[in-house]
């Protein structure tokens, strides 16, 4: 069947996978899709960042958003309420005794600060920012965390570029790795 | 059959205990202590879908915090499975543990709602749930834990650590229900996947839509496209109708209210899987994608804030699992970890599934601190606190840190002291 042995790598895997894949066996069953249907569902970002659609935003755009539609639960000043986590600070504390995650002391990756104020935020109305409005916000957190300038525009091919302080901060380092937990030498829900 | 008892004793003993429990953990196991209440007005129609009985009172709680914690709408963060009240393996589905970010559980319409598949596939589908509930299906006992279950760390760490913490409270964050739906390798192959890819993105019809990589590999080998629970219709805070069940995996995998799978060639790195859920060690490196849970148990009978009426007879019962597969082996000790001695094993034992484990007791009224260690059948052993500090290049100090401990697929063996008195306390290091 599929169950892949623990010792086959990766790209092994895949071909297993295409091997398998070719012929459907039930008549009939679900539809396909229209490629507007695909369009509108498909939001997600991935690190490279290919999937980033048209429109630009700069700090100084996204902090007039930030003050209407963020504030109120982020702060004014980004450094968060109880109604919502503080986005910036936190530098240089990740290996103290009492580690700050933020976007700026912690994230990896600048596009996951795209697709997650585009999916989700303002809390409860993910979805309704333009992508003009979700470029602006990106730029406006990372300037407020000093990893871009005030007017840097940030588009689908500057955001990607973007690099994040603690982007070196993990283990394995490279995302082909990771999928692997022997190979990593995982044992017991722990990873070395 | 485990036991040496005859099942109607057995099942006569179970019904005393769980009277006994229904007044809480903190009360006297012996059930001595209940009282008739007044009636209650009844409305529902219990011919219709029944109700346990008025005076079984065990529940889940919301321990994790608000959320909002300050204004507006309060709710609360999580909520807790009453372990110290379950008996048998399997979780209902009315208490089984939730734990979705402060989000409240879509509405969703079964009639309205969709599962995509697309992406490196040679034919995207669109299936509604009749699509679904057409396809072969399966039927999987499987535990569910989220990846910060007894931990250490904050917001909970007060609790966690409290002389007084019941099973609760250190180990709520884990159930187990038969779960039935269709493998996902039946689906991915209906769209055919293409050659390159290696990953696939799961994402929710939540609030936030919740997304999390999970590798091809995985993907293909057990996970089940789930729309029941327990036999029946899985519940709203479950995912209804539709959720990713990813078997022996962090919680954070099994994607609620699924609506949509991308098959793709890289993790994509969403917000909680790169953010929130690596593990952080005090060198300040990260472990990220850390899936599986380890062998771990608990005993939760007797357990923290229960009372044994005095020495003689006590059944030692509890719950092991593993990420990895079946646990393959239970061990009790009654002195601290100084003995051990094989516990009975209920079947049937399935592959990452609770397994309840039982030993017979005679408590000679001295203090006692009872443990349970679990081994699996890759033959990996439950960690005492000190092996899982090696694992992690801690010293043992660095579980004395409030705010400090900040590490998933917590697995270190458990302590439950036993009193003279017969009070049962919570050992926290």
């Amino acid at each position: 069947m599929y169950r892949s042995s623990a010792l086959v790598p990766v790209m092994a895997l895949a071909a297993c996978a295409a091997a398998w894949a070719q012929t459907p066996s039930y008549s009939n069953v679900g539809r396909s899709p229209t490629t507007e249907e695909i369009q509108a569902w498909d939001i997600s970002i991935g690190p490279d960042g290919k999937e980033l659609p048209p429109g630009s935003g700069t700090a100084k755009e996204g902090a007039e958003i930030f003050a209407k539609k963020c504030a109120a639960c982020h702060g004014p000043t980004a450094e968060g309420t109880p109604l919502g986590p503080r986005l910036l600070g936190g530098k240089g504390t990740i290996n103290t005794p009492q580690p700050v995650r933020t976007i700026g002391s912690y994230w990896p990756f600048a596009t996951t600060v795209w697709d997650y104020i585009n999916r989700a935020m303002p809390q409860g109305q993910g979805g309704s920012l333009s992508a003009n409005e979700v470029y602006a916000l990106t730029a406006f957190v990372l300037f407020r965390n000093d990893i871009v300038k005030e007017g840097d525009v940030m588009d689908a091919k500057s955001l990607p570029k973007v690099q994040m302080p603690n982007r070196n901060g993990f283990v394995p380092l490279r995302l082909e790795d990771i999928g692997d937990m022997k190979k990593r030498g995982c044992h017991g829900g722990h990873c070395p | 059959m485990d036991s040496k008892q005859s099942p109607r004793r057995r099942f006569l003993k179970n019904a005393s205990l769980m009277a006994g429990l229904a007044v809480g953990a903190k009360q006297s196991a012996s059930g001595q202590t209940l009282k008739s209440e007044t009636s209650e007005a009844r409305s529902k129609d219990l011919h219709a879908y029944g109700d346990r009985s008025r005076f079984v009172k065990s529940s889940r709680a919301g321990s994790l915090g608000l959320w909002p914690p300050a204004a507006g709408p309060t709710r609360d963060y999580g909520f807790r499975t009453p372990l110290q009240d379950s008996v048998g393996i399997i979780t209902p589905g009315s208490l089984h543990f939730v734990l979705n970010h402060g989000q409240e559980p879509p509405d969703i319409d079964p009639g309205q709602h969709r599962l995509l598949i697309h992406g490196m596939v040679d034919r995207p589908l669109i299936f509604t749930l009749e699509d679904l509930q057409r396809l072969p299906s399966v039927s999987r006992l499987h535990f569910l834990e989220c990846h910060g279950n007894s931990a250490m760390s904050a917001p909970n760490r007060a609790l966690r650590i409290a002389e007084t913490a019941t099973v609760q409270d250190t180990h709520g964050l884990t159930s187990c229900s038969e779960w039935t739906g269709v493998l996902l390798s039946v689906l991915l192959k209906e769209a055919g996947v293409q050659k390159g890819a290696t990953w696939l993105l799961a994402e929710g019809a939540d609030e936030v839509k919740h997304t999390k990589s999970i590798p091809l590999d995985k993907a293909t080998e057990d996970v089940l496209v789930a729309y029941g629970q327990n036999g029946e219709a899985i519940r709203p805070d479950q995912g209804y109708p539709l959720r990713l069940l990813v078997p022996g995996w962090q919680g954070i995998s099994n994607v609620k209210w699924l609506r949509r799978i991308k098959v793709v060639d890289e993790p994509y790195m969403a917000m909680m899987e790169t953010t929130r859920y690596p593990s952080l060690r005090p060198d300040g490196k990260s472990r990220w994608f850390e899936s599986e849970h380890g062998p771990k148990s608990v005993i939760t009978r007797p357990s923290g804030g229960q009372k044994l009426p005095g020495p003689g007879f006590h059944e030692i019962t509890g719950l092991a699992w593993s990420g990895g597969g079946t646990v393959r082996r239970v061990e009790v000790s009654t002195d601290g970890g100084r003995t051990w001695k094989d516990a009975q094993l209920q079947e049937p034992i399935a592959r990452k599934a609770h397994t309840r484990f039982r030993m017979e007791w005679n408590w000679d009224g001295s203090e006692a601190v009872l443990q349970s260690r679990c081994t699996d059948d890759r033959r990996e052993v439950q960690p005492t606190l000190a092996a899982l500090a090696k694992i992690w290049g801690v010293n043992m100090d660095y579980f004395q840190l409030a705010g400090t401990v900040d590490m998933g697929n917590f697995n270190a063996i458990h302590s439950w002291k036993v009193n003279r008195d017969g009070s049962v306390r919570n050992v926290p290091v």
